[in-house]
């Protein structure tokens, strides 16, 4: 099994951090260790998620999809429909209630489209914890409504104003600040990457939406699904979708990556398809990257997908075969995004369309006996404004 | 005896500057006024895209070298170059992916061709050391750790047992850059470390002024700057020669 040791999922992950931060990453571990096994901690945090965050979250039949689509039976994990509009609560309630547990009064975060910050700033607001959220400016300008969320909700958003001023640069500067002020104050990494722990408390913290969604699926259908379908940045909602599947070897495990523009461009951020093994924030992974192993600028519409690189588990996942990656473009993505909300009345976050986009190509190929199941990581009100403009139409927020 | 152990028989000022900024000829002139001036070590930044550990004038140089296209292959032929003309210790100082990109076998047989004669890897602790020391070690090329105000005594004493060439010790938390005040507990944590290893152990992060130098070298046996000299080739660009001169001969001499 994949299970960690001393950080690593076979060769990848581990904790390539500057020694500054070394000591409060020991600690966070051994904190971790304690916490999750212990009844007390995991009763509050699931009473937060249940009673806060809205838990468990549907396994919706798209009937009409399936049909249309004449083939498979298409389910969909409705993530979409927790407190705050993405799957990204379930990481945030874990981690805020930690930090607390561990004496913090002050989180930090990153986030790319705005909605792990939002999140990060819920549960601070929640847990009555001071919240920083650093965003790329560029992913500010993207994102108006979502930084004004955050504002509402008590949180400083602070620009960052270097490299190309998105995603990753936002986690560089997070890091940045941890590494400056770690005493009173924790680091509520977004998605299952970083250094070790982070990449297994992520994982653990989302994995509720498989435990669910395998128990909803057997009470359905009474038998496991044929596919399960993600969409993949760092690869949060992606791992939280498979892992409960991963024992389960009849069950195929496919990760949608952008291709933005498409892979054979340089506007992509499809990492397994286009990048190769390296160390990058605190990681050993696949990374896109030029010939001299400077980390390159990636691009995809969705800002949540907008990164260079791929959680540490999901490398080993694609190493061992056990999970497949496949790439989906920017046109396919916002096609998938238009179908889900025409036949089945769900906007979709525009991740999330990436993996509709490839359960579209999939479902008539199986049977009406078989079940896929496709997570919906979010909500697209986020989106809709950059979809209207990528139809030409001139609408701003 | 090593170029770095030759290097710190007396208090060792150690000075840092990003390769290829503003581009390697620059770096080149740059490097032989500071030796001029009288810096008894030098560190050449191996710029990255995404440097996590140092602050803006550090973060500015990085692009603005990699803007002129510097490569690790350029950087090597300057310190084959620079061999040629001083016998100084030269470092580099940069992040593992460059590195490992390149292939860590090759690296440190190239490090050893051209005469780097140790390195620094800010985002490489001691835990995931091994994979890049073994090749280091082969190539006698020392690995410079870095231990920091953070470090508990266990986690100093591991570091610095291992350590070889001198031990990089952090004077406060943060980012690299100029600072007025560093951590409280620096006198306990180079004694902690001189408790536990012959290598000397040099002071670097934040440090700028002849007087903060001076004060550093009652505790170690050297000092690094960086982001102030970097500040000077920020300001004065291919013209900084001279005044990197001036300011490298003040704080030997605060030594």
């Amino acid at each position: 099994m994949n299970t960690n040791t001393n950080g690593r999922f076979g060769d990848f992950g581990g904790c390539y951090i500057p020694e500054i931060l070394m000591g409060e990453i020991v600690r966070l571990e051994a904190e971790y260790e304690r916490y999750k096994n212990d009844a007390d901690f995991q009763k509050e945090l699931t009473t937060l998620l249940n009673e806060y965050a809205g838990r468990p979250s549907l396994l919706y039949f798209a009937e009409k999809m399936s049909k249309d689509l004449g083939g498979a039976k298409v389910y969909l994990k409705r993530e979409d429909l927790n407190h705050t509009g993405s799957h990204k609560i379930n990481n945030v309630l874990g981690q805020a209630l930690l930090a607390k547990k561990m004496g913090k009064t002050r989180v930090i975060a990153e986030t790319g489209a705005g909605q792990h910050g939002v999140a990060t700033a819920t549960a601070a607001a929640l847990l009555g914890l001071e919240c920083e959220v650093f965003m790329g400016k560029e992913d500010m300008e993207r994102q108006l409504l979502n930084v004004y969320r955050m504002k509402l909700l008590g949180t400083t958003v602070h620009a960052v104003t270097s490299g190309s001023m998105v995603l990753k640069d936002a986690v560089n500067e997070t890091m940045r600040e941890w590494a400056n002020r770690m005493e009173d104050t924790h680091y509520v990494l977004g998605s299952v990457m970083g250094p070790h722990p982070f990449p297994m408390m992520v994982r653990d913290f989302q994995a509720i939406i498989s435990k669910e969604a395998r128990q909803q699926i057997l009470e359905k259908e009474g038998k496991l699904p044929s596919v399960v379908i993600a969409c993949v940045g760092g690869g949060s909602n992606a791992i939280g979708t498979f892992y409960n599947f991963i024992p389960d070897a009849s069950v195929q495990l496919i990760g949608c990556e952008a291709a933005g523009r498409g892979v054979d461009t340089a506007e992509t951020a499809a990492t397994v398809a286009t990048g190769r093994l390296g160390v990058f924030h605190g990681m050993k992974s696949l990374f896109c990257q030029d010939s001299d192993g400077q980390i390159a600028p990636v691009y995809s519409i969705s800002a949540g997908l907008d990164y260079p690189g791929i959680g540490p588990e999901h490398a080993f996942l694609h190493d061992s075969g056990r999970a497949k990656y496949v790439p989906v473009t920017d046109e396919e993505a916002v096609q998938a995004f238009e179908y889900l909300a025409k036949t089945e009345g769900i906007i979709c976050a525009i991740e999330s369309a990436h993996a509709i986009a490839h359960a579209i190509k999939l479902a008539g190929q199986l049977s009406p006996e078989e079940s896929i199941i496709v997570c919906i990581s979010g909500r697209g009100d986020k989106d809709v404004a950059a979809i209207a403009r990528y139809r030409g139409e001139d609408l701003h927020e | 005896m090593s170029r770095i152990a030759n290097a710190f028989k007396d208090k060792a000022f150690v000075a840092f500057l990003t390769g290829g900024d503003p581009d390697i000829a620059a770096t080149e002139e740059f490097v032989m006024q500071i030796v001029k001036a009288g810096a008894d070590v030098i560190e050449i930044g191996i710029p990255f895209s995404d440097p996590i550990a140092e602050g803006p004038v550090i973060q500015s140089a990085s692009v603005r070298a990699l803007a002129a296209g510097t490569t690790l292959e350029g950087l090597f032929q300057l310190v084959s170059r620079l061999r040629q003309k001083t016998e100084i210790p030269l470092l580099f100082m940069g992040y593992l992916n460059p590195i490992f990109n390149y292939g860590y076998e090759a690296f440190f047989k190239r490090c050893a061709t051209v005469g780097v004669d140790g390195i620094i890897i800010a985002d490489l602790p001691f835990e995931e050391s091994a994979e890049v020391r073994q090749y280091a070690s082969v190539s006698g090329v020392d690995l410079i750790s870095m231990v920091a105000p953070t470090s508990d005594s266990a986690r100093i004493k591991q570091i610095a047992t291992d350590a070889t060439g001198f031990v990089y010790v952090v004077s406060s938390k943060g980012v690299t850059g100029v600072r007025s005040g560093f951590s409280d507990n620096l006198n306990e944590l180079l004694a902690e470390v001189k408790a536990s290893t012959n290598v000397p152990a040099a002071v670097g992060f934040g440090i700028h002024t002849p007087e903060q130098a001076a004060a550093m070298a009652k505790q170690a046996d050297g000092v690094i700057v960086g982001s102030a000299i970097v500040k000077i080739i920020e300001k004065y660009g291919r013209e900084a020669g001279e005044k990197l001169y001036e300011y490298v001969k003040e704080m030997k001499q605060a030594l």
